[in-house]
């Protein structure tokens, strides 16, 4: 995990308001170390795109400061910040060929043509994509047109390099691949990146850290494999990955164990990560592939009495679908290692879980 | 030209020009809109329409035989009576575009002079019967001319160092150039004769060229009262009908100066093929008769074309302290320096000389 | 390969034998019939009520029958008359024939109009003669003459010679103030009478020049309506439309208050002190005043392209520009701009054509600079019934602009337009 003393980039308590009513981005505190990717997730209307533009320079910030490289960056305008950018749609200048696409913030700076062509012609390597320097954006395809885009963002060789939701239109597998790609660039060159998307898998496939946006706030950041093992409260848990999530009151606290009476009545115990003082209301939340069946070897410790209402065979394991505690809709993803666990829709069972995979957490009203 | 090609062309011609299709109607008649239309709705159609019990569809246009010619030439003849320039009339007649009229169905004077005689010299044509004299005069705002002896001559109009001020014209080369030849002396009588001669052309513009940098040039009649309103001129060339419609129903204080007017004839023709040829000629009939000219003179200052109708020209309609007889152009007052348009000259010279005085307008 | 296609000999057959290609054929016939019968009534439509209108009065322009149609016998005699001689007996005599006749038929004031477009003065010449013609006694040579002696003017007869041949060059001549001779083939027509090349000129240079104003104040208004929020942008569409909704009356006379020596902007500027009471802004009545009457009219169609070519460029190119290094006017310049130019192109093009047609306008505002050469068509159309010049005037019109079309084609192309 990077964490540098001298960040790269810093928010220090910045807002942002388009109407002077209400705020899109309150009080952000943020830093970015050199050669980190990051990634700002969350769901639209968050303030995560809000918050990429104000760092570009396209929206300015309400108040507060936006730092890069140490020096305050508020009152530069976009075109002296030299940063790369890759848009959603791409941005490709549609008038343009590619290779004069390529050009363009070369010949911005007045570079010399010989020296710009040797630049273009690098690029258009790394990204594989030679062949195609005298074609006109309309003539590729989605994923050609990104590779452009994304050399296009790096030919002047910015120190920093946005993205906005860059894979959004691409499909599934191209979007895979494109990931990989990105991420190898990302480390051959060392830039830094800020990365900007709504899809958690792209988040936690790609960055060195994910800053969950919700409402304007930053929920949680951290690297992305705390942030999908210790949810930091019941938003980013729910956010990132799939959970389940039961509500309750908590009846004890002890070294950091909390006992909490469901809604239905039923007494589990769960790991306090963020919660108030007993009697205070709790959302629990705890990873379908955490639960399991209840068997006289198991070592969980909280168990609920749970029916399945439904079973998907996925191959490598089985979805159970279950009604636990009153919620029909709570998953339990079964190895699928052995059949002898009997599961067949209408049989009621036992599941459970350790302590520390269940984690009470702020209370949170569930859909 | 094959027929099939001429029809086409007629038909094209007359999709242009005729927009809108008459209601059922008994008669159609066409004219000029505004308060002459009025005037002879007031003194035309409506007794005509209680003697006969019959219909009128009331059409404005903006003059020109193109219309006529359409409809004749598709075949598709919409209109039955026209109001019609004399230059057209003549040249419609000419071109077989009218239904001849028989003098002899026109009624007598009420004291029993046959219309023939009754009618003034040069009002009736083979297929053209006159109902008004109008003319082209100049009018000027007199409150703007307080301190200077009022304009009373031809000349004046052109003397701008006596007159200061703009002046309107209409972007025509007839009247215009009649009106430089009289204010450069040349007595009326001969004003054609010397403006059918290259000397007496260059002559003309050579007057015109002292004015041209002070004319504001008019195309709409509607304009010249407009102008002077506004004060964008002092003096304009205008229809006289116009500038005492402003005086007197409007209260504008414009005079009109009578010296050197140019009179001029509208008539009434009905286009060759009209769907109501007879109701046409009953129409044509009764409005020329003397009482309906005479009528019509008490709404709008344009002379009868009858001599018996003058004695019996009353009052405006709307104020009956003016009469109607001193406003008249054929008023002897008015009549003493007057030019009679010579349509036989324009037939023959107004494409030439359309051409150049809009090239001399461009110079 | 499947089972419902074999090889034979080479080509590819459908399942029950026939060529896969016939096959094809018969399929897409029956759709391309269905296609073609729901076009043919407008395409119908079109050519009878547009396409061979305006190809029978191109024709107009190149061909006028109506000497050789009433006067049968003296054409004859003309097309044997060289031209150079001294008009004989036998032209006097077919004239004369003829003269009667067309007295009799109404049909003199035709081939008086006729002839007096190629001669003018000489129509009262025909309608005078003819009227006397029933009178007229052999030799008719002497007794024509002796009626009037124009007629013994040789130029006469060539007009007529000229009027005679149904396919003429002499109305392009006239069009392009020239004239067609019988003797001297083409020469220029007399300077006092070369009015249309000027004025065509004229019509040109004021097109352009509106043309040029509408993308100067339109472009920026497009790009606001494009940019704004719906709510202001949606007022502000309604003021760029305004000038549909309004009627010609109602907006000349707007024109003339605001423009006119005693008008609101002269009363302004004497009243700040720009100009004395005395030296007032001629804006109305000149070209000035036809200028901008014109562009006031045609803002809307050059606004409209543009603002629906603006609309569909997203924000993010001129962000992308910006990003990548490029100042605000060079994103526009190099970035923004050249995106607009389907919309330039289009609305371009919508106002020059629709300028170049404008009459009404021009004749009321315009004074004696704006005079076009539109003006001069709907008096030829209208009041001097000249259509055979009229549609020569037209059809050069025509050309100009086709040429002006195949000129943009080839610089920017033509498939780069995007209308809305």
């Amino acid at each position: 995990m990077v964490q540098a003393k001298d960040p790269f980039v810093s928010f220090k308590g910045v807002q942002k308001s388009y109407d002077g009513e209400s705020l899109v981005v309150k009080n952000l505190n943020l830093d970015i170390a050199s050669g980190e990717f990051l990634t700002m997730l969350g769901p639209s209307g968050s303030g995560k795109t809000t918050c990429l533009m104000m760092l570009a320079g396209f929206e300015t910030a309400t108040h507060g400061d936006i730092e890069l490289g140490g020096r305050p960056i508020n009152n530069i305008p976009p075109h002296k910040r030299g940063i790369g950018m890759v848009f959603q749609n791409y941005a490709l200048f549609p008038h343009m060929t590619v290779g004069e696409n390529l050009a363009f913030p070369l010949n911005v700076r007045r570079i010399p043509r010989a020296e710009v062509e040797e630049k273009v012609r690098s690029v258009l390597d790394m990204v594989q994509m030679m062949a195609f320097v005298d074609r006109k954006p309309a003539q590729l395809s989605g994923g050609q047109q990104q590779r452009i885009a994304l050399a296009r963002a790096l030919v002047f060789k910015p120190e920093l390099v946005l993205m906005d939701e860059p894979l959004g239109a691409l499909d599934k597998q191209l979007r895979e691949h494109m990931q990989y790609e990105i991420k190898h660039i990302h480390e051959n060159l060392g830039v830094t990146v800020v990365y900007v998307t709504h899809d958690q898998s792209e988040a936690l496939t790609m960055s060195n850290r994910i800053a969950v946006f919700d409402d304007g706030v930053i929920q949680q950041l951290a690297d992305p494999v705390t942030l999908y093992e210790k949810p930091e409260n019941a938003f980013v848990a729910q956010f990132i990955g799939e959970n389940n999530q039961m509500s309750g009151t908590i009846e004890s606290i002890s070294k950091g164990i909390a006992t909490v009476k469901l809604d239905s009545g039923d007494i589990v115990k769960a790991l306090a990560v963020n919660t108030g003082a007993v009697g205070s209301r709790t959302t629990l939340s705890v990873r379908p592939e955490r639960c399991v069946v209840v068997t006289r070897k198991s070592t969980a410790v909280s168990t609920l009495n749970a029916k399945i209402e439904e079973l998907i065979y996925l191959g490598d394991h089985i979805r159970c679908r279950m009604n636990v505690a009153g919620d029909d809709q709570f998953i339990v993803k079964v190895p699928n290692t052995s059949g002898q666990l009997g599961l067949e829709i209408g049989a009621a069972l036992k599941i459970g879980w350790r302590n520390d995979d269940c984690r009470a957490l702020d209370f949170r009203e569930l859909d | 030209m094959s027929g099939l090609t001429k029809k086409l062309i007629a038909i094209a011609g007359a999709s242009v020009f005729v927009g809108s299709t008459a209601v059922a109607a008994d008669l159609t008649v066409v004219s000029w809109g505004g308060a002459y239309t009025k005037s002879q709705v007031e003194a035309y159609h409506k007794p005509w329409m209680a003697k006969t019990g019959k219909t009128i569809v009331s059409e404005d246009y903006g003059g020109g035989i193109a219309e006529i010619k359409a409809q004749v030439e598709s075949g598709n003849v919409t209109w039955d009576v026209v109001d019609v320039e004399l230059s057209d009339a003549i040249r419609a007649c000419d071109e077989g575009l009218l239904e001849p009229i028989d003098h002899s169905t026109l009624p007598p004077a009420p004291d029993g002079t046959p219309a023939t005689e009754d009618f003034l010299p040069g009002t009736l044509h083979d297929c053209a019967v006159a109902n008004i004299v109008w003319s082209s005069v100049y009018a000027y705002d007199s409150s703007k001319v307080r301190n200077w002896n009022a304009p009373k001559t031809m000349a004046d109009f052109f003397d701008t160092k006596a007159f200061p001020g703009k002046r309107g014209m209409r972007k025509s080369p007839k009247v215009t150039m009649e009106f430089a030849l009289i204010a450069d002396g040349v007595p009326t009588s001969e004003v054609y004769d010397v403006l059918g001669t290259e000397e007496g052309i260059a002559r003309a513009f050579a007057k015109l060229d002292t004015i041209k940098e002070d004319v504001v040039w008019w195309e709409a009649g509607a304009q010249p009262p407009q102008l002077l309103a506004d004060g964008e001129v002092v003096f304009s060339t205008a229809w006289n009908g116009r500038v005492f419609n402003a005086k007197n129903a409007e209260g504008q204080p414009f005079e009109m100066v009578w010296d050197g007017q140019i009179y001029d004839l509208d008539l009434f023709v009905i286009p060759k093929g009209s769907k109501n040829k007879e109701a046409a000629l009953d129409f044509v009939a009764f409005s020329t008769a003397t009482e309906q000219l005479a009528a019509q003179a008490s709404w709008i200052s344009y002379g009868p074309a009858r001599a018996s109708s003058e004695a019996r020209i009353g009052t405006f309609h709307s104020d009956s302290s003016i009469k109607m007889a001193d406003h008249m152009p054929t008023a002897a007052a008015n009549f003493k320096n007057a030019l009679q348009n010579d349509f036989e000259f324009w037939a023959d010279n107004a494409d030439q000389l359309n051409e150049r005085f809009n090239a001399w307008l461009a110079k | 390969m499947t089972d419902s296609q074999t090889v034979t000999s080479g080509a590819i057959t459908a399942a029950d034998g026939t060529p896969l290609k016939k096959k094809l054929a018969q399929a897409l016939f029956r759709s391309r019939v269905r296609a073609v019968s729901l076009v043919v009534p407008l395409f119908a439509f079109v050519m009878a009520s547009f396409v061979i209108p305006i190809f029978a009065l191109m024709w107009q322009g190149v061909y006028n029958d109506r000497f050789s149609t009433y006067t049968p016998n003296l054409t004859e005699q003309l097309t044997a008359w060289d031209g150079l001689a001294e008009p004989g007996e036998a032209l006097f005599a077919a004239l004369v024939s003829d003269l009667k006749t067309a007295r009799k038929d109404r049909t003199i004031g035709r081939i008086a109009t006729r002839v007096n477009q190629e001669y003018p003065g000489t129509r009262s010449l025909f309608t005078s003669t003819a009227r006397k013609a029933k009178k007229l006694r052999a030799p008719f040579k002497e007794s024509v003459i002796k009626t009037n002696k124009k007629w013994a003017n040789i130029e006469i007869w060539r007009a007529m010679k000229l009027t005679s041949q149904d396919l003429t060059p002499s109305f392009y001549a006239t069009a392009l103030d020239g004239r067609y001779t019988v003797d001297k083939g083409f020469v220029a027509q007399n300077e006092n009478r070369q009015i249309y090349v000027k004025l065509f000129w004229r019509t040109l240079l004021i097109s352009a020049s509106v043309m040029g104003l509408c993308l100067l104040l339109g472009y920026p208004v497009a790009y606001l309506l494009a940019t704004l929020p719906l709510r202001t942008s949606n007022l502000l569409m309604i003021m760029v439309l305004l000038p549909f909704w309004t009627s010609l009356l109602v907006r000349t006379t707007a024109w003339i208050a605001i423009l006119q020596s005693q008008g609101v902007i002269n009363d302004l500027m004497v009243a700040v002190g720009i100009t004395a009471d005395d030296s007032r802004f001629s804006l109305i009545y000149n070209m000035t005043g036809t200028i901008i009457a014109m562009t006031h009219i045609l803002l809307p169609f050059m606004i409209l392209p543009l603002y629906s070519v603006m609309k569909t460029i997203p924000p993010s190119y001129m962000r992308a520009a910006r990003s990548l290094g490029a100042t605000p006017t060079a994103a526009f310049i190099r970035v923004y701009a050249p995106q607009t130019i389907p919309g330039i192109g289009a609305g371009g093009l919508l106002v020059f054509i629709l300028a170049i047609g404008y009459y009404i306008t021009p004749a009321l505002v315009g004074g004696q600079d704006g005079q076009l050469i539109s003006n001069m068509i709907a008096y030829h159309m209208q009041k001097s019934l000249n259509w055979s010049l009229a549609a020569a005037l037209g059809g050069i019109l025509l050309a100009g602009v086709l040429l002006l079309y195949w000129i943009y084609d080839r610089v920017i192309g033509i498939d780069n337009m995007k209308l809305g």
